[in-house]
Formats: C-alpha cells, structure tokens, sequence
C-alpha cells in the first residue's frame, strides 16, 4: 500500500541493515531514490509479514551521518584516524599491486580472508579468496570456530545431513501444510530464540508452535520468558550441557523409551553408545551440572515419549568444551528417539533447490572451484594440518592455529588480510588485545564495510565502502526458500556490493580468467542449479520452494534413498545409518562416542582460580535490537538498549554490596572490563552474563581508544588456544571465571 | 466511526521490540519519542522465576492514522513478531478477550 511513495520493492533481508541471518521478505518503500520504509512482506514464508527491529531501522542505518561513502586510504599512522578520499581506480590499483606483490614473493597463502558471521559474504568471500588462490579462509578470533560450524561438523559426521526443528518452514504452506505437525515438545537448548533468526532459524517461529500446541522443555543457566512458559527448566551449571546430553540419553536408553524401531533398522553402533551413558548416571550429571536429577529424568521421558519432538540449540553447544562432542550428543538425542526428517521433528535442512550461496559443505566447495584445486588448497590452509576435522569438513582456516601463525610466523608468515564486513577487535575475536597487537603487524590490510568500527580505524589501509541489503543484488539458498535481494535504489554516496567488489577484485587478481562480466552473470549461473534465475525469482515475488520430489524438499527422505550420492535408502555416512558410533570421528582419531569434558576454567576443575574469581563468566548474551557489534549507532536501536549490562543475581549482588544500575568492573586474570550491573533474580546465583561487541560509535574513534573497545568489549575477558580436539569448538565464551567490583568514583 | 483500540495479548510478548521499532519508523520519531513501550515484568514465584513483557501504548500513540486510512493496520500491529497484537473497534476486542486470558484493550484516544 504506497501511500506517499513512488514504489515498493519487494525483496529478501540477508546482511548489512538488518545485519541477521534470517531470510525475511520485506516490502522496501521508496520516494525520490530514497528509502522512506521497510516494512515486511505479508506473502512471504519466511517471516509472513512480520519485521525485527533491526530489519525496521534499516533507513536510519542507511541514511546515517557515520556511513562512509567513499573508499577512502588511511594517511596517517594506523590508528590514528587520518583518511583521505580516493576513487575507485586507485583503490582497486593499490590492493591490486600490493596484493600481486605479495604473492609472488611470498605466495598467495600469506592472505588472509577474514570474513564476519555468517551472511552472504561467504559467497563472495570466497569467489574472491579461490580466484587469488588464497586457502585461508577466516572468521578471526573466533575461538575453536565456535558458530554452527562444530554443530554443523558432527551433523555431517553423525548423519551425514543437517538437521533443524521442524516450524514448516519447507513448505509453501506453512502452519497450514497437511503434512506438518507441530512438535509436541521442543528442547531449546542454550538459546533465547526470541532474540534473532540465529542460524537462519527465525526465532519466534518457536512462539508460533507453541500456540499450536508445543510444550517446552529449556535448558539453560538463565530464567527467561521460555523458561517460564517451560514444563521443565533445566538451570546448570555453564558449561555443563555436555553432562546433561549424556544424562539424557542415560535416561532414555536404560529405560528402553528410544525408538526401537528406527534404532534398528537406521542407527549403527547402539550397543557401544548404551555401554558409553552407563558412565553418566542421573545422579552423577546432578552433582556435575547443578539441575537436580528429577527434572533431567522428566526432561528426558517428556521428550522420547512424545513424537514427534524437536531440539533447537544455540551457540554455546559449540562454544562448550568439546563443543563437536556436545553436538554429537544432542544429536543422539533426536536420532534414537527417531526424530529426523519426520514433520515436527529435526528435519533434514538442504539449501533450497540444491543452490550455494555461501558454501556449508566441503563438497560445495569442491562443486564449485574444482576437486583438483580445493585439494592444493589445502596443503597450506592454516590449521588444517593440525586437525583433520577442520582439513575435512568445510574449508575454513582453524582461528586459533592463525592466531599462533600470526605472532610466530611459522610455518609462513602472514603478510596481509581482506577483510569484509567483520568487526574482529571490537566484537569477534577472543582474546581482542592479543589479535590486535598480532594483526597491527601486518604489511597491508584492507577492510570492506559499512561504518568505522574499532577493527577498521585500528588496522584499515584501505577502506572499501559496502552497500547496504537495499542497495544491491544478491541471492540466497540458505536452507530456503530460494531467494533473491533486490536493488531498491541506487547506492549511498560511492557504495559498492560485496558481490561488485570482489568480482572487480577476483577480474584483477585472477590467476584463470573470471568468465562473468557482471553479478548478475555470476547469480544466474550459481541459481541455474535451481532451474532458475533472477528475473523469474524476482517476478515469483523474489521467493521460490524447490519442486515436488526434490531432494531438497523434506520429509523421510532417508528412506526414499534421497540423501545418498548412489541413490540408495539410508544416509550419506560411510555406513549409511546414523552414526552413534562414528566411523568419520574414528577416522579423523577421535573418540567415535560422546562424553563429556569440563570446563578448563570451572569451580571444579581450577580451584585455585576460583578463590580469586569466585564468579562464573558467561558472554555472548543477546540483544533482540543488536546483531553482534553492529547497530550501536542507530538511535531506534540504541534508545532499548543503550548500555553494555551485566547480569548479576540479586543474592550474589547483595554479597557484592552491587545495588542495580551501578556501574562494575568485570576482572579476570586476562582483563578488566566495565558494565553496568542489572540485579535480577533471573541470573543463576554465582552466574553473571554480559552481552559481547559492545563498543561506543560516539566516543574517539582513534587510538588509544578505539570507540572505548578496550573499556566494554567483554571479548578482553575471553581467550584462545582452547579448542577442542578436533579444532573445532571449545572456547571459554561460554564459561570462565570472574569477579565483579564496584566501580568507586 | 466505532472507537478503535488495541488488543495486547501479552501473554505471547516476547520483548522483541519489534512494535516500538516499527512506531518509530513509520512516524519518523526521534528522541527516543515512541508510541508504544515494552516493559518488562519478573515476578518470583514459589517454583519458579517468571518473566513476562507487557507492551504499553503512549500518549504518542495515534493508531497509525494515516496509515490506517488505505486500509492498512497499524505498523505494530503488522510487525508485531509474536503476533500478539490486535487493531480494531473496541467491541469487537473485547468479545476476543474473553478467549485471550493475560491481555489489555487500549483504547489511545
């Protein structure tokens, strides 16, 4: 409905503006070349009409004063926040010649790629990355690779396939679909889904199943709004979840209450998994987590006698010690109790219609670039080396390996890093002081984003100015439906896509021609997979669900024989069943079943320092109105949430003569931080929890204050070097040890 | 003209903030001015620790006027994630309520 404007636009919100992973269809209103509006689009699947507020303050993100418009090259010292304009030309000429350069003398792999969460950067990351011929592929500083990686990881060696809660969101009709059923309990497990669309999961699709009958089961150190709507609320220990998972299924096996008859005919290694939770009786994962053994044997009946149920899990089962083990675990959960691929399940997620955008798998990496190179590739991928997970499943660079690389210089030097749309000192990276001093050294660095931030105004040689998800073309097959963003109006000031940028780059720097003239050339190639292209996506509304009988398409698709390259039932696993025991952990020398690991820094397992920190430490808390570091300089936004708090319970707050509303320290061996302390009963007494990537666009950008990064980014407090054994998750995001102090003025 | 109003089922609110967001960006407020505002409610109970949201209209609250007028609803009432929110007379809210157990009828002006 224009009232006032000249168009609507509609298109798919994916990256920068909303800045989230979620897929919405939005209506984009706009007058005289600017947009007035986004609003959501009501004939959309994926959010059917409803908008976050991120994706609602996307014209004042667009149109803020702070944008940078123009490529721009620092003059100064790094840090010091002189720039100076420059064109195009000469930006493109200067990273073209310094980044040929460096690869001649000392070969492509001293570039690093570094990219943010993610979003549709993965896609042209990595187009970029492949044509230069680097293999270094990066989120910076996240530790052990703990986002979905670790849980994608062990989905693909348990099951050979990936699996979500099942909220309809694979069919055309969602709630009204015949064929769905709503899960009659669902676990969250380590998430406050109404938070975002974490891993592309929208989250209030779990209050959608909820009116249509879901009960909850919730696991989680935090009281929140779904574990007071909860039959049972799981309230440990952080860093526990492990236990719980392994309690869990204790319960479940050892009472026969699995499904007998998928276990049989669709699981391996049963026997070994039933002798392995002997070890993690009831009341031993009490003693371990906290949660009295009652409630873990109630969670644990509710859900494996109640088909179908689902479990929707968050990050901290990455970021847990052993995170790929914890994922394994709670993957069991939904394999022996036959929840997989069934409606109202963990059904089987396949990126629509077989397309990649951002590739998930290490097959799609090889579709796309080639067996022959992929594998060169990886002889000098950092990390992958060392763990034959991380050189194995996807193609990503091991972050705490490049950490190391970076300060030693061994086995090769790190010269330079392209960095795009990732905030890694004022947000990402664990141990922020230690990747900033690493990463200063460098001999070039380029950054490609939308505002200064502290990564950009500390490292940026040059800076490249992106373009918001209004401004640009762009796709998306992340699960699905398939999508398209379209352009609305014309770039802000000089602004480029991602995908524009680093085409031009790839044409540049490419060591075998780039066959396409434009984007839009490269999407319609990548969508040709779907039978499709951008024109028709456009036309259908910008949205499309894979044909009937696709194999993208769910449901029981083990048993049609649609997951398998040879076409037979079962899945894609060396023994075509779900793996309890895995034979891929097995052949990447890990422990093929799960167990559990505690914390490195724990009340039980660092005595010593917890005497002197006497405070569990739990970050990554999220903020409905932020994504990560970003939208701290929109004032929609900020006005709901405009200080970095802390969480303290009001018992343990008492003990610390803390009152609400007061500023604190948050101290650790590693680093002092202030937050403002909120006193609530929902904290789990001796638990405090902040938020992560605060850092204050008001204040001096330049050194040495960096937009105050040093003073509220909790990532000071975090460190690396503790990834698992596999190199993926690990991590003490999610639990180390603190203390608080009032700040005495 | 009936007299309109809102039905907030606060049952289902989330405190996503989605209604303030989108309040904001279809009047164009600044200064933080808004006119609807999530509060949040913890309440302690024998079992268990409860935390509930409850969305409040402001007197900046116009029920989208404007908007409203080519047959639209409100803009909080179309983004409202947990779909919590109702726009119409306020007879026919109140016959609703009776199925909604926790909600308000907020009648602006």
């Amino acid at each position: 409905m224009a009232k006032k404007e000249d168009k609507v636009v509609l298109s798919t919100l994916w990256s920068a503006g909303c800045g989230s992973h979620g897929g919405c269809g939005c209506e984009i209103y706009v007058k005289d070349g600017r947009v007035t509006r986004v609003e959501g689009n009501r004939n959309h699947p994926f959010n059917l009409g409803r908008l976050c507020p991120k994706g609602l303050a996307i014209p004042q993100y667009m149109y803020h004063p702070d944008r940078v418009t123009h490529p721009l090259k620092r003059v100064g010292k790094r840090g010091e926040g002189k720039w100076q304009q420059i064109t195009w030309d000469e930006a493109y000429d200067t990273i073209e010649k310094k980044f040929k350069d460096i690869r001649d003398k000392h070969g492509a792999e001293s570039v690093i790629f570094c990219q943010g969460t993610g979003r549709d950067i993965g896609g042209p990351i990595t187009f970029l990355m492949y044509a230069y011929g680097s293999p270094n592929w990066v989120q910076v500083g996240l530790a052990g690779h703990s986002c979905y990686t670790p849980r994608l990881g062990a989905m693909f060696a348990t099951q050979g396939a990936y699996c979500v809660l099942d909220a309809s969101q694979f069919l055309e009709k969602r709630y009204g679909s015949p064929e769905w059923t709503p899960p009659k309990y669902i676990i969250i497990w380590g998430q406050n889904p109404a938070a975002g669309c974490h891993d592309g999961f929208y989250g209030h699709w779990i209050i959608d199943c909820m009116k249509r009958g879901s009960r909850l089961i919730v696991i989680d150190p935090r009281a929140t709004w779904f574990t007071s709507r909860a039959e049972v609320h799981l309230q440990n220990r952080p860093g526990t979840d492990g236990a719980i998972a392994m309690g869990m299924l204790n319960v479940i096996i050892n009472e026969g209450i699995y499904d007998k008859e998928f276990v049989s005919k669709w699981c391996y290694g049963f026997d070994e998994l039933k002798k392995r939770v002997q070890e993690y009786p009831p009341e031993k994962v009490a003693q371990i987590t906290g949660v009295p053994q009652e409630l873990i044997i109630k969670a644990a009946r509710l859900f494996a006698r109640n088909k179908p149920s689902a479990i929707q899990w968050g990050e901290p089962v990455d970021a847990m010690p052993q995170g790929t083990v914890v994922a394994q675990a709670i993957n069991h959960l939904w394999a022996i109790t036959g929840n997989i691929d069934n409606p109202g399940g963990n059904v089987i997620a396949r990126n629509s219609h077989g397309v990649t955008t951002y590739p998930f798998t290490s097959a799609e990496l090889t579709n796309l670039y080639g067996a022959e190179l992929v594998k060169k590739l990886n002889e000098k991928r950092i990390g992958a080396n060392d763990y034959s997970m991380v050189k194995n499943f996807r193609g990503w660079v091991q972050p705490d390996i490049l950490l190391e690389q970076m300060e030693t210089g061994k086995p090769y030097p790190v010269r330079a890093a392209w960095i795009q749309t990732s905030n890694i000192i004022g947000g990402q990276a664990a141990d922020a002081r230690r990747h900033y001093n690493a990463m200063k050294k460098l001999d070039f660095v380029v950054c490609v984003d939308l505002f200064q931030n502290p990564t950009t105004m500390a490292l940026a040689d040059i800076f490249l100015p992106a373009v918001s998800i209004c401004e640009k073309e762009s796709f998306r097959s992340w699960w699905q439906p398939l999508g398209v963003t379209v352009k609305a109006v014309d770039a802000v000031g000089e602004c480029k896509s991602d995908w524009d940028i680093n085409l031009e780059m790839a044409k540049r720097l490419a060591t075998n021609p780039i066959k396409y003239q434009n984007t839009r050339e490269l999407i319609d190639d990548r969508l040709k997979d779907g039978n499709t292209n951008f024109e028709k996506l456009k036309a259908k509304g910008c949205w499309e669900f894979p044909p009937e009988g696709h194999p993208t398409r769910p449901y029981y698709r083990y048993e049609k024989g649609l997951l398998r390259g040879d076409g037979k039932p079962g899945f894609d696993t060396p023994t075509g069943k779900v793996e309890l025991y895995s034979k891929r952990y097995e052949e990447w020398g890990l422990d093929p079943l799960p167990y559990y690991e505690e914390p490195k820094e724990s009340p039980v397992s660092s005595p010593e320092l917890f005497k002197k920190y006497p405070l569990i430490l739990t970050t990554g808390r999220r903020s409905p109105v932020f994504f990560h570091s970003e939208h701290r300089m929109i004032p929609w936004l900020r006005e709901l949430d405009p200080d970095p708090i802390v969480e303290i319970n009001d018992k343990t707050a008492a003990e610390l003569d803390v009152s609400n509303g007061e500023w604190v320290y948050i101290e650790n061996q590693r680093g002092r931080v202030k937050f403002k302390a909120r006193v609530t009963p929902t904290a789990r007494p001796g638990v405090v929890t902040a938020p992560h990537g605060w850092w204050l666009p008001e204040t001096d950008g330049r050194e040495p204050n960096l937009f105050s990064t040093w003073d509220h980014n909790i990532n000071n407090l975090t460190s690396m070097g503790n990834q698992g054994k596999s190199g993926f998750g690990g991590t003490n995001y999610r639990s180390s040890l603190c203390r608080i102090t009032k700040i005495k003025d | 003209m009936p007299r309109n109003g809102l039905l907030i089922h606060y049952e289902w609110c989330t405190g996503c903030h989605a209604c303030e967001v989108a309040c904001k960006q279809e009047h164009n407020f600044s200064g933080g001015m808004c006119g609807v505002r999530v509060d949040e409610v913890v309440t302690v109970g024998p079992d268990k620790v409860h935390v509930d949201f409850i969305p409040l209209v402001t007197r900046f609250c116009d029920l989208c006027a404007e908007r409203v007028k080519g047959g639209e609803t409100t803009a909080c009432v179309k983004h409202c994630q947990a779909m919590c929110l109702t726009y119409g007379p306020v007879t026919d809210l109140a016959k609703t309520m009776e199925k909604t157990p926790r909600s308000l009828i907020f009648a602006p002006r």
